[in-house]
């Protein structure tokens, strides 16, 4: 059982590229901590950089109150989960498991205990002889978890461990991992691109974006705070819609706010409804219906605004500009090219600086 | 494979039995040879089907070799072929393995140069280097030795590159994953990679047997003694007779039983020698 704390943490490659600006995170013990953020935003090598594949050129990194920036991996005492797998295709199911431990010196009788209740806990007993080739993507996926296991270690570390899984599997894997964790009571460190699994499997959600942390905290706390556009966009799916506070058409219906000359206004596809009154002090806009998404609990419908040059910054899933999803229950549907009047009431609106990098209250 | 319809296919059959009639018939002629009557065989009266002398041409050939020529037993030419050919195949796969384990997995000062070094070896076959390579085989005192039949033939820069693909191939995440558990380089490539390059490693040997099998050129040049040559030497020794007869039962028993091991060593491994070409086990 261990803390894992990152001061300051930066990588620099030998070519001057900077994949690490500093990150600063606390995972407390037992706790499970996820890192999301697009490809590319350096969350793979910060999980890399702790497990002790890549080196740390700035900061450092703590496990359990002992610097290790200089240790090797093995004598971390950190177990790793990697995206492929990675077991030894010509092991037996047993073997991969017992290697590290056989590595180490444990004697035989004490691996065997170990990797059969591995096994039993993860319902691979009647697989322990087979080879990696002959198990499913999921069994696979198993044996990963259990080779981390049997090692008892200080912490877990999970590199995006569902991705290579079709989605029905990876919803079963996810409450898999965490009833795992939350019964092992191990720190975690957890890599994904997708923001469902990062919020649902964390305790505190690390969001980054290139190479810097946008946001840490606990899952709802993001969702409900974003603190940068980047982040209102990233967590939530549908994505936010984010539009220029600056047409007149917005700007007054924002009268009063310290924001209304703010710069950018979020608001969830969730949190508006189709209403020909304008709720006092929200905002309505007329919309007229492009296309309708019905997934059956709910109805996606993705509307246009008149009036909306202003490109928001770049980010990822963004909509384009002046296309605004709204989320309503399954049973209603829209016709496509109706003009409707979609609101949302005051509580439920996200200001930010016209950078984007400035969460400002209502 | 495509399949053809009724005529095409027995003209693409003829044409293929027609192939294999070539290539064995003289195999074949070579074996009915070697079981008849030496005096038959000088007057151009062979005939085309097995003669009643085969116990005893082999058990000559193998135990006592011709009366005339080199007058050793071929039996003792195959064991030096033999020895030669596993020590080319053996000392190739674990040079080349090796070197290329370093090259792949360990960065160290001109990593790059060295392997064009080998790579450029790739132009340098021993007929290009023979006189060098014999001076220092004759300065080390290896000649009719099977040090010096061998090891100037071992250095591999095929093989090096062989192995070099197919490590790119392994995923990192396994050398992570051994890393994680404990293993250090030695480990890892002991427990991990050679296994996992066990059919590459058949295919090669395959390859190399054979290719040591057949060295003509190399082991003419440094045995002079009749005990450490070869048997395709003593092929060459046995027909090259001044005063006498050349004794073409014995010479084609030896050409028959030289045939034999590469033979042997592909059919035993041919499972594993096209699953090392076509399969990765990752």
């Amino acid at each position: 059982m261990a803390n894992v704390t990152l001061r300051n943490v930066r990588k620099t490659y030998p070519g001057g590229f900077e994949a690490i600006k500093g990150v600063n995170v606390d995972v407390g013990d037992g706790q499970f901590c996820v890192l999301v953020g697009p490809s590319g935003c350096g969350k793979s090598t910060l999980l890399r950089m702790v497990a002790g594949l890549e080196t740390v050129t700035g900061g450092e990194i703590d496990i359990g109150g002992k610097v290790v920036n200089q240790v090797e991996p093995a004598d971390r005492d950190i177990a790793m989960v990697f995206q492929n797998y990675a077991l030894y295709p010509h092991m037996s199911v047993f073997n991969n498991m017992a290697y590290g431990l056989r590595n180490r010196g444990m004697k035989e009788a004490e691996i065997k205990s170990r990797v059969d209740e591995a096994a039993r806990v993860l319902e691979l007993t009647p697989m322990l002889e087979r080879k990696p080739r002959q198990l499913s993507g999921g069994q696979r996926q198993r044996v990963a978890m259990g080779r981390a296991i049997v090692r008892q270690p200080k912490v877990f570390l999970f590199d995006e461990p569902l991705s290579n899984l079709d989605a029905k599997l990876r919803i079963a894997m996810r409450v898999e991992i965490r009833k795992l964790q939350r019964r092992l009571n191990t720190t975690s460190i957890y890599v994904t691109h997708d923001q469902l699994e990062a919020m649902t499997l964390a305790d505190i959600l690390v969001v980054m974006n290139g190479g810097q942390v946008e946001q840490v905290g606990n899952p709802l706390a993001i969702y409900e705070k974003p603190a940068t556009t980047f982040v209102a966009s990233f967590i939530g799916a549908p994505p936010m819609n984010l539009m220029a506070t600056r047409p007149e058409e917005i700007r007054s219906q924002l009268a009063g706010s310290s924001a209304a000359d703010a710069g950018i206004l979020g608001i969830r596809p969730e949190d508006f409804v189709i209403t020909d009154q304008a709720p006092d002090g929200g905002v309505a806009l007329p919309l007229t219906v492009e296309a309708i998404e019905r997934v059956g609990a709910e109805t996606f419908v993705y509307g246009s605004r008149e009036q909306e040059q202003q490109r928001i910054a770049a980010n990822p899933g963004e909509l384009p500009p002046g296309e605004i999803i709204v989320r309503i229950p399954g049973t209603e549907a829209p016709a496509i090219g109706a003009k409707i009047r979609v609101a949302a009431v005051r509580s439920k609106l996200h200001l930010f600086s016209a950078d984007g990098r400035t969460r400002l209250e209502a | 494979m495509v399949e053809e319809e009724g005529f095409r296919r027995y003209v693409a059959h003829i044409i293929l039995w027609i192939g294999i009639a070539v290539v064995a018939f003289p195999v074949y002629i070579a074996f009915v040879a070697s079981t008849q009557d030496n005096a038959l065989i000088a007057n151009g009266q062979m005939s085309l089907l097995p003669g009643g002398h085969f116990f005893e041409t082999y058990y000559q050939t193998i135990f006592v070799g011709t009366s005339g020529s080199t007058r050793e037993p071929v039996g003792n030419m195959m064991l030096n072929s033999l020895v030669m050919a596993l020590l080319i195949a053996v000392g190739k796969i674990a040079i080349s393995i090796i070197s290329a384990y370093a090259i792949v997995y360990f960065r160290f000062p001109f990593r790059m140069p060295i392997f064009w070094i080998i790579f450029i070896t790739l132009m340098l076959p021993v007929e290009v280097r023979i006189y060098p390579t014999y001076k220092i085989v004759a300065d080390l005192h290896m000649l009719d030795s099977y040090a010096g039949l061998a090891l100037p033939l071992i250095a591999s820069a095929t093989a090096t590159l062989l192995f070099r693909q197919f490590f790119m191939t392994v995923p990192d995440e396994l050398l992570e994953a051994s890393r994680i558990d404990g293993a250090g380089p030695l480990r890892f490539f002991w427990d991990t990679l050679l296994p996992l390059s066990r059919t590459n490693m058949a295919a090669l040997f395959v390859i190399l047997f054979i290719l040591g099998w057949n060295q003509y050129l190399w082991p003419l040049l440094i045995t002079t003694r009749d005990d450490m040559q070869t048997i395709q030497i003593g092929i060459r020794k046995m027909i090259t007779t001044t005063d006498a007869l050349t004794e073409w039962p014995i010479v084609m028993a030896t050409a028959v039983l030289a045939m034999l091991p590469p033979v042997f060593v592909v059919v035993v491994m041919q499972k594993l020698f096209v699953r090392g070409l076509v399969e990765t086990e990752k």
